[in-house]
């Protein structure tokens, strides 16, 4: 394993190699399985301005570290990144495109990334974006980093708007006898001015909400929320409240022998997916979050990946596999173009970082 | 012969196939026609594009761009022509794609908070439309009346309120563009989550360099309950700047933050009546919004922070009639300073916002050391200045001096590690300035990628990069185009 510790070091390692892939804290095993390059080295936050709401940081830096800084200025990553507690990256984060739960009040990780400093496949360093909170000038490489799987630039350096975080969170849920009750009151919820921070639907009929903000109005707000939803919801408070989001954040949910996969979708499919998962013959936990905008499913290891692939076929969706073993990560339609191709050769015309596994193909 | 690209042999070519692609009233050619699309928002810059197309479906887009790159002709898509960066200026002999009659909602889904447009749908009508459903689309440039989405997307358009839910490119989800040959992709999609490097967003802010937008795919937001208006009056800029500082480090994140200066208040006031303190220095505009429990709380906390900044003189809006007054002298301010001269050019650097203050300083330091008249309105929230550079074009040597004045502002910008655009764009007339923001090499892998996915350089030819496509724009003296006669000045 490769373990640069600058972005000159990086530079000569993309230089000495002809296929290369990056891990960050190998959090996302799906994607970093075959790595051949560590960022461990590249870590710590660079600048941090509280009254900007901005910081740029090393790519290696964890997560744990970033949120530590943050919550001493009473500040947070709107994105609410998932794996925190398991070490995952800050590069690591932004390459698979991954934002929690808490992403429904303010937007995603693209939406609060601001700058990059990259490493491209054909042994650039590249400068992207900017270090204040707004700037319309040149190309957003940044946005085209999310996602990318690491297949188009070795991410060193990252500038991030954060955001004042709230006083106080409270949570509520709600069980539905029938799906279609739960996912119209979800939709009720989503036009509603109500500002929920998460709304996740878990099978077979629980809604978990959770509203943050000051500390002056949350109750309030709590009494509202129930008038909204009824005598038979369940508030939680404090620990409480903390471990329901920590455990959906950081999957804890997801049973061994299981793979995580990420499946973005739309409300009004979930009806459709879930008459397909109850009819095969087996269990897969999974969590529809962010206002059913997105369908994390586990999958168990025995079952066959041939039907994974048909679900996401037939919801028209293409998905990633987070965890797990897969010979590439990406399952489904293909979407892809022209537009990203050509891009790509620029970022890697030797195709040194694009190819899953690395090295396959040689 | 030599075939030169963009050629006027080519050129006749090209209109001999547009013709039977288009009627004789969407295919214009005489210079009367031509004469009203010549300039655009900024109004310094001219140039007569060969002939201008009036597409009505995205069909007759494609087989025009498809055209273009077979006689390799450049072209532009035109939106309402606001730009004020020279962005939507035509290409000298080039083709105009204008796209207002691509103006249909084709898919509004309140439940999903999704609406697919055509790109010439103007801003505000997304949200009127979407209002009886409590939802709204969030960027809201002061041109939201006029301005096309299409528009908003090459330029990543923001607005007063994009401090808390940001510009356009957090709002736009999915894209189907044409590729400057002509190939049809679809990036992004309609869920809020994606897999795949994020496509959407790097097309978004491109400045028409990678195509044209056919179709928007636009999140909307549930509409604020509740707006708490504020407007403070100072005695002077530097403590309104100050009061943002003090803003933001108390943890409160206001819809929007907004000032004025006196200059700019003046100018609105003679245009909308506005009705400002009359010996106000600067004014602030704070607006809480959300739900109503919450701005109730917030409301406290607001007030000591501008008592303690040192307002003189504290308003809050009653009612929807006295909010929607103070947004329209704010939202007038552009178009009021034209009131108080004949010409002016706007710039909209970001600087640091807690640099704010100073940079005031340093602006006023500017204007009376070259003796030109700036008013001060802008985005205080997130440091986006946009300084009205007053001249008078009849003046011989004003406008280059009002450049030369714009240009130490944008240097300022840059040398705080602020940006020389915060949303209207680099276009024709920032591109000088490309080169002191970003490093020669970054500026080359810009290049590299437009060549990738234009080789020709025939979308928008001439914008935002400042190589190879055509001269810079100098801030002193004529612009080497004009000195061809190719583009020219009012
Ligand atoms: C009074 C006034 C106030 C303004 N206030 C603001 C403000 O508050 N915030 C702000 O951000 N801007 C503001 N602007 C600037 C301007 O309105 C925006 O830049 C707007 O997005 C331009 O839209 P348009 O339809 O006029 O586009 P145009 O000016 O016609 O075009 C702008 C650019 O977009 C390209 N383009 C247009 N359509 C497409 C398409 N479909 N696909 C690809 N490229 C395309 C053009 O080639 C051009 O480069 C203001 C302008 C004025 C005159
Ligand atoms: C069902 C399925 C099976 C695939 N099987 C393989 C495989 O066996 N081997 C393999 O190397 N790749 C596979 N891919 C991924 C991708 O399509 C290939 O990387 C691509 O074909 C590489 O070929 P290229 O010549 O176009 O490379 P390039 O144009 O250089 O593209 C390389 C990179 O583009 C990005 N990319 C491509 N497709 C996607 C996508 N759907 N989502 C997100 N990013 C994407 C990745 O960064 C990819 O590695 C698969 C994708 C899907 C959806």
């Amino acid at each position: 394993m490769m373990v640069p510790g600058s972005i000159t070091e990086v530079q000569q390692a993309v230089h000495s190699v002809q296929h290369l892939r990056v891990a960050g804290g190998a959090t996302k095993s799906a994607l970093s399985c075959d790595a051949t390059l560590s960022t461990r080295k590249l870590s710590g936050v660079l600048e941090y301005e509280p009254s900007e709401y901005t910081f740029t940081a090393l790519s290696g830096t964890p997560l744990q570290d970033i949120v530590n800084t943050l919550v001493e200025h009473n500040q947070f990553l709107p994105f609410d990144p998932p794996l925190v507690e398991s070490g995952a990256t800050l590069g690591g984060t932004v390459a698979a495109g991954l934002s929690g739960p808490g992403r429904l009040r303010y937007g995603g990780l693209r939406d609060f990334l601001l700058g990059t400093r990259v490493v491209t496949g054909g042994g650039r360093i590249v400068l992207g974006g900017g270090k204040v909170v707004k700037n319309a000038a040149g190309f957003d490489i940044p946005k085209l980093m999310v996602g990318g799987l690491g297949t188009m630039a070795i991410l060193v350096e990252l500038t991030f708007k954060v955001f004042p975080r709230p006083e106080r969170y409270v949570s509520l849920r709600v069980d539905f006898e029938f799906l279609q009750q739960a996912l119209d009151f979800q939709s009720d919820l989503m036009t509603s001015p109500l500002e929920l921070a998460c709304l996740d639907f878990v099978p077979p009929g629980t809604l978990w909400m959770r509203i943050g903000g000051m500390a002056t109005a949350i109750e309030k707000r709590v009494d509202r929320l129930c008038q909204f939803v009824g005598d038979s919801a369940r508030v939680y408070r404090d620990q409480e409240d903390e471990e329901i989001w920590r455990s959906a954040r950081e999957f804890h949910w997801v049973p061994p022998e299981h793979d995580l996969v990420k499946i973005p979708i739309l409300p009004q499919q979930i009806q459709v997916s879930e008459s397909y998962l109850s009819g095969l013959d087996c269990e897969f936990p999974r969590r529809y979050s962010m206002g059913g905008n997105l369908l994390w499913l586990a999958w168990p290891r025995e079952q066959q990946r041939g039907l994974l692939d048909e679900f996401c076929t037939q919801l028209q969706r293409p998905a990633l596999a987070v965890t797990g073993n897969w010979p590439v990560p990406w399952l489904g339609p293909r979407q892809d173009n022209l537009y990203r191709q050509r891009l790509s050769s620029v970022f890697d015309p030797e195709s040194k970082l694009a190819r899953f596994p690395a090295g396959v193909g040689q | 012969m030599e075939r030169k690209p963009g050629g006027l042999m080519n050129a006749s070519k090209l209109f001999e196939q547009l013709r039977r692609l288009y009627p004789p009233d969407r295919l214009l050619t005489r210079p009367a026609q031509l004469a009203p699309y010549e300039s655009d928002g900024l109004t310094a810059f001219r140039a007569r594009p060969a002939g201008i197309v009036l597409p009505e479906t995205q069909d007759e887009v494609i087989q025009t761009v498809k055209l273009c790159y077979q006689h390799e002709i450049p072209f532009m898509a035109r939106g309402s022509g606001t730009s004020l960066s020279g962005g939507s200026v035509p290409i000298q002999d080039g083709l105009l794609i204008g796209l207002n009659r691509m103006n249909r909602i084709l898919q509004y889904e309140p439940k999903q908070r999704i609406a697919v447009v055509e790109p010439g749908v103007i801003n505000l009508a997304v949200s009127q439309r979407a209002t009886f459903d409590n939802l709204y689309y969030a960027p809201d440039p002061s041109s939201g009346p006029v301005c096309t989405l299409g528009g908003n997307v090459a330029f990543n358009s923001g607005g007063a309120h994009c401090l808390k839910y940001g510009m356009t490119s957090n709002h736009v989800l999915g894209l189907k563009v044409v590729l400057p040959n002509g190939e049809v992709c679809q990036l992004g999609g309609d869920s809020l989550e994606m897999v795949g490097p994020d496509m959407t967003g790097m097309f978004v802010g491109s400045e028409g360099l990678f195509g044209v937008a056919l179709e928007i795919t636009l999140r909307l937001l549930p509409k604020p309950e509740v707006y708490y208006t504020v407007q403070a009056a100072y005695d002077s800029l530097a403590k309104a700047g100050d009061a943002v500082t003090l803003v933001v480090a108390s943890g409160l994140l206001p819809g929007a933050m907004e000032i004025m200066d006196r200059l700019s208040l003046d100018a609105a006031d003679a245009a909308v009546g506005a009705g400002y303190p009359s010996d106000a220095k600067a004014i602030l505009i704070v607006e809480l919004e959300g739900i109503a429990e919450e701005v109730e709380a917030e409301k406290p906390r607001l007030h000591e922070l501008i008592e303690k900044s040192g307002a003189y003189l504290v308003e809050v809006a009653k009612d929807d009639e006295q909010r929607l007054k103070i947004w329209t002298g704010r939202k007038s301010a552009f178009s009021a300073v034209g009131r108080l001269s004949p010409d002016f050019i706007v710039q909209d650097g970001v600087v640091p916002r807690t640099k704010l203050g100073e940079s005031l300083v340093e602006i006023d330091r500017l204007s009376r050391e070259y003796d030109i008249r700036v008013a001060n309105v802008f985005h205080a929230g997130d440091g986006n200045l946009h300084p009205l550079i007053m001249y008078d074009g009849r003046q011989s040597g004003a406008l280059e001096r009002a450049e030369c004045l714009a240009g130490e502002i944008l240097r300022h910008c840059i040398r705080l590690g602020g940006s020389i655009t915060g949303e209207h764009g680099v276009g024709l007339e920032k591109r000088g300035y490309m080169r002191e923001m970003f490093g020669e090499s970054d500026l080359e892998f810009m290049f590299e990628l437009r060549h990738a996915v234009d080789p020709l350089q025939l979308a928008n030819r001439g914008k935002m990069l400042p190589m190879a496509e055509s001269p810079v724009l100098t801030t002193r003296g004529a612009h080497p185009l004009e000195k061809q006669g190719i583009i020219s000045r009012e």
